[in-house]
């Protein structure tokens, strides 16, 4: 297992890239920690892919280094990389038994007869195919093929770190339930460093220790999934993490109070004078209908069962609100709170650190 | 204008894909199928939509027998899950081309098809070819293709399921607002219940080929007929245990009691499954008169907002769901509770003999 460094790395497509808007992956450095558990979360076209081609050593950055511990790995081929690759659609040999493909990587690289055996039965077990370690893959379905995959892919213990490319892509709903909270205690158990690569939040937050969002080519927030919920570094964060996600209305921010069209409202902490495109962020799960407050204008009321989101019109700025499932919305809720303590403060798109010991 | 299928069943080789089913859908109304993958419901569109030929039963379209007729004939549009357009073809021709083989005249075709892209937020696309355009455009072009027709019935196979999730939760808002517009027979099916309660209207739900419940979605989400419905209405799944009633109280799995009010209090005495949906499920606080039970948190799962708490309860897996992201410690013992009214009594056949007090009020 290794530390993954990210020196001055950026990459563009073109060989003579002019500005910024040219490159695919802006320029980053980051030091991703000895086995922990990152998943690359964003849109297709935010660079997510990019970056993991450069970590696996399918493309060669037009800038900067990579190292795995101390090593700079940056020009090495893949196969000199010591790392290990589940892929969208399962590898898997398919004239070879279950055992066979698991024992594979291990038996490649010469480990001893009684090590591959009980690494396999550990591995097996890990994800529940011992039934069928003597059966061939062929037959088998795309779920336990990729089963396979991710087992054969978790086998080796010496690896540098192993990677995965949207690897729940071909299974049923209800079996990706199984798998990516499988896949968490095997890195729970085996502490590999892991980066797994999605554009599905929960696959990525239920996964991962640090979610590294990334937005048009760069990273906009490396966080636990609580960071990301409760303080979006990014109003791109606030947006795509959630459902709904997070509401951005333009404000005035004076010291501890923000100002929306006519409203005035309190800010759980005091900023100092902002400068340029000023907003607030407010998730919907931390806004409330009310008989007191700020003026809303109820468009519709969605029954999502659980709870009801609320889709309303704030000095011209479409909100969505959560209400609780059996919450009655009566005429007389014409007003909304904001809980002050759970909203952030963004100047042009990044948050805004409160000042310290400001109210 | 209606739909109606009696008896309508389909056999495929010595396999039943649908069993026989009777439906009456009418006009201006959304219809949800909802069921897991290879419950039915391509197989049931099929069969609507004239793709397909009933082995048995008739399907009748205002009244009038259509069973045996081509789908050509029928004023029928359809979607599927793969954004299906003419790669070489502007988004405009794209939409016009269903009107072009109707022989309908030039001028009318040019204000329908601007109506339409208009209507799915197409206006400044027109002119793009469909790879042009990001997934969901392309979804939405598919889309405006369906409606430009004014078909009477428009069939939607899991027409979001490509999508990634920001553009789905886009286009759920937005398709209930076209179809109000259009007053056409709307069928949409989809694997998520949160899906079904988004679009609202009618929901008919599906396991192994059979409709288990049909009627107003919001109904049969809180008061499912029984235990399979239940299932297929709930994501993650509804969880269930064992409780006895005897005299005028309900005893759980644990010892828990609760008094038998209500619709309870006519319940014979015997065994029951209890079942509860996942938000029901009290963590971090709880109604004073809520039941206690122990557990022990195997994983928790992080959709964003929300926090799936996945818990061992004596050997049974259950499903909790809260709002907000919530770091627990796995592995620990953990108390939950649960209000009696938000509980549904089912026999042990499965059917429905108590739906929960909430879900009668609500």
């Amino acid at each position: 297992m290794a530390q993954i460094t990210l020196d001055k790395l950026a990459h563009s497509y073109f060989p003579n890239p002019q500005g910024e808007g040219d490159f695919a992956l802006k320029e980053l450095n980051h030091v991703w920690r000895d086995g922990e558990a990152y998943a690359l979360l964003g849109p297709s076209g935010c660079g997510k892919s990019t970056l993991l081609n450069i970590i696996s050593g399918l493309l060669h950055p037009s800038q900067g280094r990579i190292l795995f511990g101390d090593r700079d790995v940056t020009r090495a081929a893949t196969a000199d990389r010591n790392i290990a690759q589940v892929f969208q659609f399962p590898v898997v040999y398919d004239t070879m038994t279950v055992r066979e493909n698991l024992a594979f990587p291990l038996r490649n690289r010469g480990a001893d007869a009684a090590y591959i055996k009980a690494r396999v039965a550990q591995i097996a077990a890990m994800i529940g195919m011992e039934s069928v370690l003597d059966q061939k893959a062929r037959g088998l379905t795309a779920d336990a093929k990729q089963k396979i995959s991710l087992g054969r892919g978790m086998v080796r213990e010496d690896v540098n770190a192993l990677l995965f490319d949207e690897p729940l892509t071909v299974i049923d709903p209800h079996m990706k339930w199984e798998l990516r909270t499988q896949l968490k205690s095997l890195h729970q158990q085996f502490g590999h460093t892991m980066i797994y690569v999605t554009h599905d939040q929960t696959e990525a937050l239920t996964f991962a220790d640090k979610v590294v969002v990334m937005h048009d080519g760069r990273v906009v927030q490396i966080g636990t999934p609580e960071e990301l919920f409760e303080r979006p570094e990014h109003t791109f964060v606030g947006y795509f993490i959630g459902s709904p996600g997070m509401n951005v209305i333009p404000a005035r921010v004076d010291g501890a109070r923000a100002f929306v069209g006519g409203a005035e409202m309190a800010l759980g902490c005091g900023y100092a004078p902002l400068d340029g495109k000023v907003e607030i962020g407010v998730r919907p799960e931390h806004a409330r209908l009310s008989t007191d407050g700020m003026p809303v204008k109820i468009r519709r009321v969605e029954d999502v069962g659980r709870h009801k989101i609320v889709r309303a019109d704030f000095f011209g700025h479409d909100i969505n609100i959560i209400a609780d499932e059996g919450a009655e919305i009566g005429a007389d809720m014409t007003r909304v709170t904001f809980d002050a303590d759970r909203v952030n403060v963004y100047a042009n798109d990044w948050r805004v650190a409160p000042m310290e010991g400001a109210a | 204008m209606t739909l109606r299928l009696e008896g309508v069943c389909k056999d495929v080789g010595a396999q039943t894909h649908i069993h026989t089913t009777d439906l009456e859908l009418v006009k201006g109304t959304m219809n949800v199928l909802l069921g897991p993958t290879s419950s039915g419901k391509t197989s049931l569109m099929r069969l609507m939509a004239g793709l397909d030929q009933p082995t048995n039963g008739r399907i009748f379209w205002n009244g009038a027998d259509v069973t045996g007729q081509r789908v050509q004939d029928r004023k029928v549009a359809m979607v599927y899950q793969q954004f299906i357009n003419y790669p070489s073809m502007t988004v405009y021709d794209n939409i016009a081309s269903p009107l072009r083989l109707m022989g309908v005249d030039k001028g009318e075709v040019d204000r329908r098809v601007r109506d339409s892209a208009e209507l799915m937020k197409l206006t400044p696309m027109l002119d793009r070819k469909p790879l042009e355009l990001s997934g969901g455009q392309q979804q939405r072009c598919a889309l405006a293709r369906a409606l430009v027709k004014n078909a009477g019935l428009v069939l939607l196979d899991e027409p979001l399921a490509n999508l990634d999730y920001k553009l789905r939760e886009e286009l759920r808002v937005e398709i209930p607002r076209i179809f109000e517009e259009s007053g056409a027979i709307f069928v949409y099916a989809t694997t998520e219940p949160e899906e079904a309660l988004l679009l609202g209207g009618q929901t008919a739900t599906l396991w192994e080929g059979r409709v288990t419940q049909f009627g107003p979605t919001a109904q049969v989400y809180r008061q499912p007929q029984d235990m399979t419905t239940a299932r297929v209405f709930s994501d993650p799944p509804m969880n269930f245990l064992p409780v006895a009633k005897t005299g005028g109280k309900l005893m759980f799995g644990d010892g828990q009691v609760a008094p038998a009010t209500g619709r309870l209090a006519e319940l014979a005495d015997g065994r029951y499954t209890a079942g509860f949906r996942p938000n029901h499920l009290e963590i971090l606080q709880h109604a004073p008169d809520a039941m206690q039970f122990s557990a022990r948190l195997d994983v928790t799962e992080l959709t964003g907002s929300e926090t799936f708490v996945h818990l061992d309860h004596q050997g049974a897996r259950w499903v909790g769901l809260i709002h907000g992201v919530h770091d627990l410690q796995i592995g620990a013992p953990l108390s939950v509770w649960l209000d009696p009214a938000h509980v549904y009594i089912f026999a042990e056949g499965g059917q429905l003999v108590a739906p929960a007090a909430y879900a009668v009020a609500a």
